[in-house]
């Protein structure tokens, strides 16, 4: 390994969290193995290299790049183009990369709308001058630009062509090492792949015991306390596991907690909110139309359930402009 | 420039035991019915999953139809209207949520032996899709000025 | 005017930009940290299941989502107008404290820690994790990791994952603790505290003993009088999980104690067309814009802050700690910004030691953790202190429990006009006229910004240097897997 020269490496990150970050920080000690092997030539959160360095670099000079967060602004799109110029291999890392995760909700909104909230009827604003965020404004000493916020929420893919896509919000570390394994042995599946994942559903990892379905009513997770070994959705519980692609682990369902989806679908499936609503649906006890509009009826927020993670990658990516 | 009305497109996902057959008499006996729907025969309405009406709507429809056969005795398989059923009032709840206006979406029964019915159903729906406009829902993803 | 771009800053969490702007002379005439991001949760929260929030505000910060996901959980205890069981309440301030060893300790050795201890001017090279190892020793590294592994393994047991956690609900938290479980806590809690003392100890040796450090701590430079906000106990003692919350004036007068519900009575965001983010500030004072004084409603909220605005902590060795640092300087309130890294580390011991507590509590494994809400839900407040400052979540929804309006006041986000004083301080300080501009000037200014430790404690290590390491792995039985060498025989 000493004679093998290092794997030039870029993580990025755009309109996210920082927990795919910190999924790098829990690969723990094997962080110590990537800095045996690997060259980190851009990574913001932990190096004082600049834009400036990366714009200066010569086109596919990083090898790989592990590109995490949504496509939210100018800034972020400038920067997937600059990413992917500059890498040979470019991975949608993590859930908002690959389907647009919780910042995708705001597809449900649009760029007038967040700014209305945000900066003139949120309760606590104050805001004599009736401002809202400008591109460029002058101050007294000169200009100062900020990107220009879209009114759609994008993924990677729908931006620049990606390689290979490794879900998860964020995705585990075990996953990730695989992952990066992967990579160094030169062992990577054709382009186009999603990586460090399973190839069935969360189901298949959840060590709950599952029955025939027949649900009479939905309870929200506050409303009951579920039998711990039994299925969560045979209890009622909405889980997105039978429309989640495996690899997690199963963590949520291992605390009782319903899966919500980020590792988005599973293999195949398109749109994997229309799936799990198809899902949720079929099993509902009801052999009438008016008691099967009832039971159904009491599912609150179609959307935000199941599209948590999803809205930019579905099929309708997003709600109709202009509408309310 | 003339102007040209707005003709509507319109996917019919119909089960071939009960609306299609329908929708075939009805073509068969020349009963007065536009051109805007696009009939795609499936074996039962059961079969249809959601995405297949999102998808419709994503790709151009301005109005989509799901028939199939009277729940709760004729379905050919049985129970597959009964998940049609279930699946339809979620599907139209969510469709709400994303702005898609109500009368765009029209989901029921007609049986075989109720072919006017059919022709019916696809004058009344085309021209109050007509009257709502064109969905055209490609164009808000494709501006980069956006 | 020139304009210098720092762009983007690095060695945090999120975005930021810092623009300087010079006369012809040289001379900084002023400088603003820009916030170039917002995703807009306040508005896509509406239309959700208010107990979904649990779930979706965490993804606000991958760093701290523990803070949302606490504050949101107790937003929605008020919603619902239920009171979880005491040892909920318990373990949902065990999960926080077990959360605050691992945040707090990334944040001094891997993101603070290399500037502070390494020295501003360090070469970028040595200015990283590895060099504070060096200084430290290989040892320190691995126990580093270890600390903060065994911490985040807590939040694992009890949260399934461990970024975004799901463990807290209205009502309660999801599953009790086993006797199992809780020994395995209480074994951690103790090293743990060790693991404090020792960065202490650490602190001391090698920040406190040095003479130039402490210059640069006591610098006008990174001095910065305004008021101080931190959560406090019945007695006044810092608390991170619940409390009132307390306003102490630039002299350490006690300005205002108000309970979380009562937040909009104090503070406002005052918006600026040049930026995305907001600067709050308390109303009772007023805005006078990006200027010091004590006219100026201003204010931090940092463990620096929280240590200055309570009377002392609420645990033995953590409040020996803190007499020593406010004896050190000799005055309360500490207005030297760079003493946040110290009051952090003073944080970390005290959460250490609040683990135990709450590990050793006869009541910890109590089966009863949930009532399930029975009224309407309506409208409520949870905070809770977020490492990075306090943390208020406002939700109000209809009567089926959809969010109609959300309103989130975020850490950081206390100490947006702070901070922008802090670097435009500092870039006057080290840009001098006539002098050529080097980048460890420019690494100074964001210094200014960083102990802040603005929204992300974790960055793990920068890698161009060479410095000798041995990294040796052992599998779960204990065996010696592997050894590995750089620049070592």
């Amino acid at each position: 390994m000493a004679t093998q020269e290092k794997l030039k490496l870029a993580l990025y990150w755009a309109a996210s969290c920082g927990g795919c970050e910190i999924a790098m920080v829990e690969l723990r000690e094997k962080l110590l193995i990537v800095d045996q092997v690997a060259e980190i030539l851009f990574w913001p959160v932990a190096v004082d290299v600049k834009y400036k360095d990366v714009e200066a670099m010569p086109e596919k000079h990083i090898d790989v790049c592990l590109f995490n967060g949504a496509i939210r602004t100018s800034e972020n799109e400038h920067m997937a183009h600059l990413m992917r110029k500059k890498s040979k291999v470019l991975v949608a890392f993590g859930s908002c990369a690959h389907e647009g995760c919780i910042p995708g909700l705001a597809n449900l909104y649009d760029r007038d709308s967040i700014f209305e909230y945000a900066y003139r009827e949120s309760p606590s604003v104050d805001n004599p001058g009736n401002f809202v965020p400008q591109t460029a404004y002058s101050l007294p000493e000169g200009e100062v630009h900020i990107p220009k916020f879209y009114n759609t929420v994008k993924t990677l893919a729908q931006t620049v062509e990606v390689d290979y896509f490794l879900p998860g919000c964020p995705p585990q570390p075990h996953q990730i090492w695989a992952v990066i394994e992967a990579i160094l042995a030169g062992n990577l599946p054709p382009k186009g792949s999603v990586v460090g994942a399973n190839e069935k559903t969360v189901c298949e990892e959840c060590k709950h015991t599952r029955q025939e379905k027949k649900i009479k009513k939905f309870y929200r997770i506050h409303e009951m306390i579920p039998d711990s070994t039994q299925c969560l959705f045979d209890q009622g519980i909405i889980c997105a596991g039978p429309a989640t692609r495996g690899g997690c682990g199963s963590l949520c369902t291992k605390v009782d907690m319903p899966c919500r989806g980020c590792y988005g679908p599973p293999p195949h499936v398109v749109d994997q909110g229309a799936a799990l609503l198809s899902a949720v649906a079929s099993v509902v006890d009801a052999d009438t139309e008016e008691e099967a509009a009832r039971i159904v009826g009491g599912i609150a927020d179609p959307v935000g359930t199941f599209y948590r993670f999803g809205l930019p990658s579905s099929l309708l990516h997003r709600s109709q402009l202009g509408k309310k | 420039m003339t102007e040209k009305t707005f003709e509507p497109r319109i996917i019919g996902f119909l089960c071939n035991w009960c609306t299609y057959t329908a929708a075939d008499t009805a073509g068969v006996s020349r009963m007065e019915q536009p051109a805007n729907v696009d009939v795609i025969r499936v074996m039962c309405t059961g079969r249809i999953e959601p995405s297949f009406i999102l998808k419709a709507f994503a790709e151009g429809a301005d109005g989509v139809i799901v028939s199939g056969c009277h729940p709760p005795g004729d379905c050919h398989y049985t129970n597959g209207n009964f998940k049609t059923f279930r699946r339809m009032p979620l599907l139209e709840a969510l469709l709400a949520q994303f702005g898609i206006e109500k009368d765009r979406f029209h989901w029921g029964w007609i049986s075989g032996a109720e072919a006017p019915r059919w022709a019916q159903l696809a004058r009344d729906f085309t021209e109050k899709v007509r009257s709502i406009g064109p969905l055209n829902w490609s164009r808000q993803l494709a501006s980069k000025e956006d | 005017m020139q304009k210098i771009s720092i762009d983007p800053v690095t060695r945090l969490e999120g975005h930021g930009r810092i623009d300087i702007f010079l006369n012809d002379a040289g001379e900084v005439v002023n400088a603003y940290m820009v916030i170039p991001e917002l995703r807009g949760f306040e508005k896509f929260a509406q239309g959700r299941r208010v107990e979904e929030l649990t779930d979706i505000t965490p993804r606000i910060c991958g760093v701290c989502p523990e803070a949302h996901h606490l504050a949101s959980t107790k937003a929605c205890d008020a919603v619902f107008h239920v009171d979880p069981p005491p040892t909920a309440k318990k373990l949902r301030e065990l999960f926080y404290s077990a959360f605050y060893v691992a945040d707090h300790t990334v944040h001094f050795y891997i993101l603070g820690g290399p500037d502070f201890v390494m020295g501003p001017d360090a070469p970028v090279a040595e200015r990283n994790i590895l060099g504070v190892i060096h200084k430290a020793g290989v040892e320190t590294g691995t126990r580093v990791i270890q600390a903060r592994g065994k911490a985040m393994d807590i939040i694992g047991m009890l949260g399934g994952r461990k970024i975004h956690p799901t463990f807290g609900l209205p009502g309660g938290v999801g599953k009790a603790l086993t006797e199992e479980e809780r020994q395995q806590i209480e074994a951690t809690a103790r090293e743990e505290i060790e693991f404090a003392l020792f960065t202490l100890q650490l602190f001391r040796d090698i920040v406190l003993k040095n003479p130039i450090y402490m210059d640069l701590i006591l610098s006008e430079a990174f001095t910065l009088p305004t008021y101080y906000m931190g959560t406090v106990d019945a007695k006044n003692r810092v608390n991170f999980y619940d409390g009132q919350i307390r306003v102490v004036d630039p002299e350490g007068k006690e300005f205002i104690k108000y309970s979380p519900k009562d937040y909009l009575d104090v503070i406002a965001e005052r918006v600026e067309p040049w930026t995305y983010l907001k600067f709050p500030y308390l109303k009772k004072v007023g805005w006078k814009g990006l200027v010091p004084g004590k006219d100026n409603g201003i204010y931090q909220a940092t463990p620096l802050s929280r240590l200055n605005a309570a009377d002392g902590m609420a645990t033995p060795r953590a409040q020996e700690a803190y007499e020593e640092m406010y004896k050190t300087f000799g005055k309360k309130p500490i207005h030297n910004l760079l003493a946040t890294h110290w009051a952090r580390l003073v944080e970390l011991l005290y959460a250490a030691e609040r683990l135990l507590e709450l590990a050793t509590d006869p009541e910890i494994t109590n089966p009863h953790v949930r009532n399930i809400p029975t009224e309407k839900p309506t409208e409520g407040v949870g905070t809770v202190e977020a490492p990075r400052g306090t943390l208020t979540h406002h939700y109000v929804t209809d009567e089926k429990g959809l969010v109609t309006k959300a309103n989130l006041v975020v850490g950081t986000t206390n100490n947006y006009a702070p901070i922008s004083l802090a670097i435009k301080k500092a870039a006057q300080a080290v840009i001098q006229k006539g002098q050529k501009i080097q980048e460890g000037m420019l690494n100074r200014v964001e210094m200014a910004f960083r102990l802040y430790d603005p929204c992300f404690g974790c960055a793990t290590h920068s890698l161009p240097g060479r410095m000798p390491l041995e990294v040796r792995l052992f599998d779960p039985a204990g065996n010696l897997r592997e050894v590995l060498k750089r620049n070592m025989d």
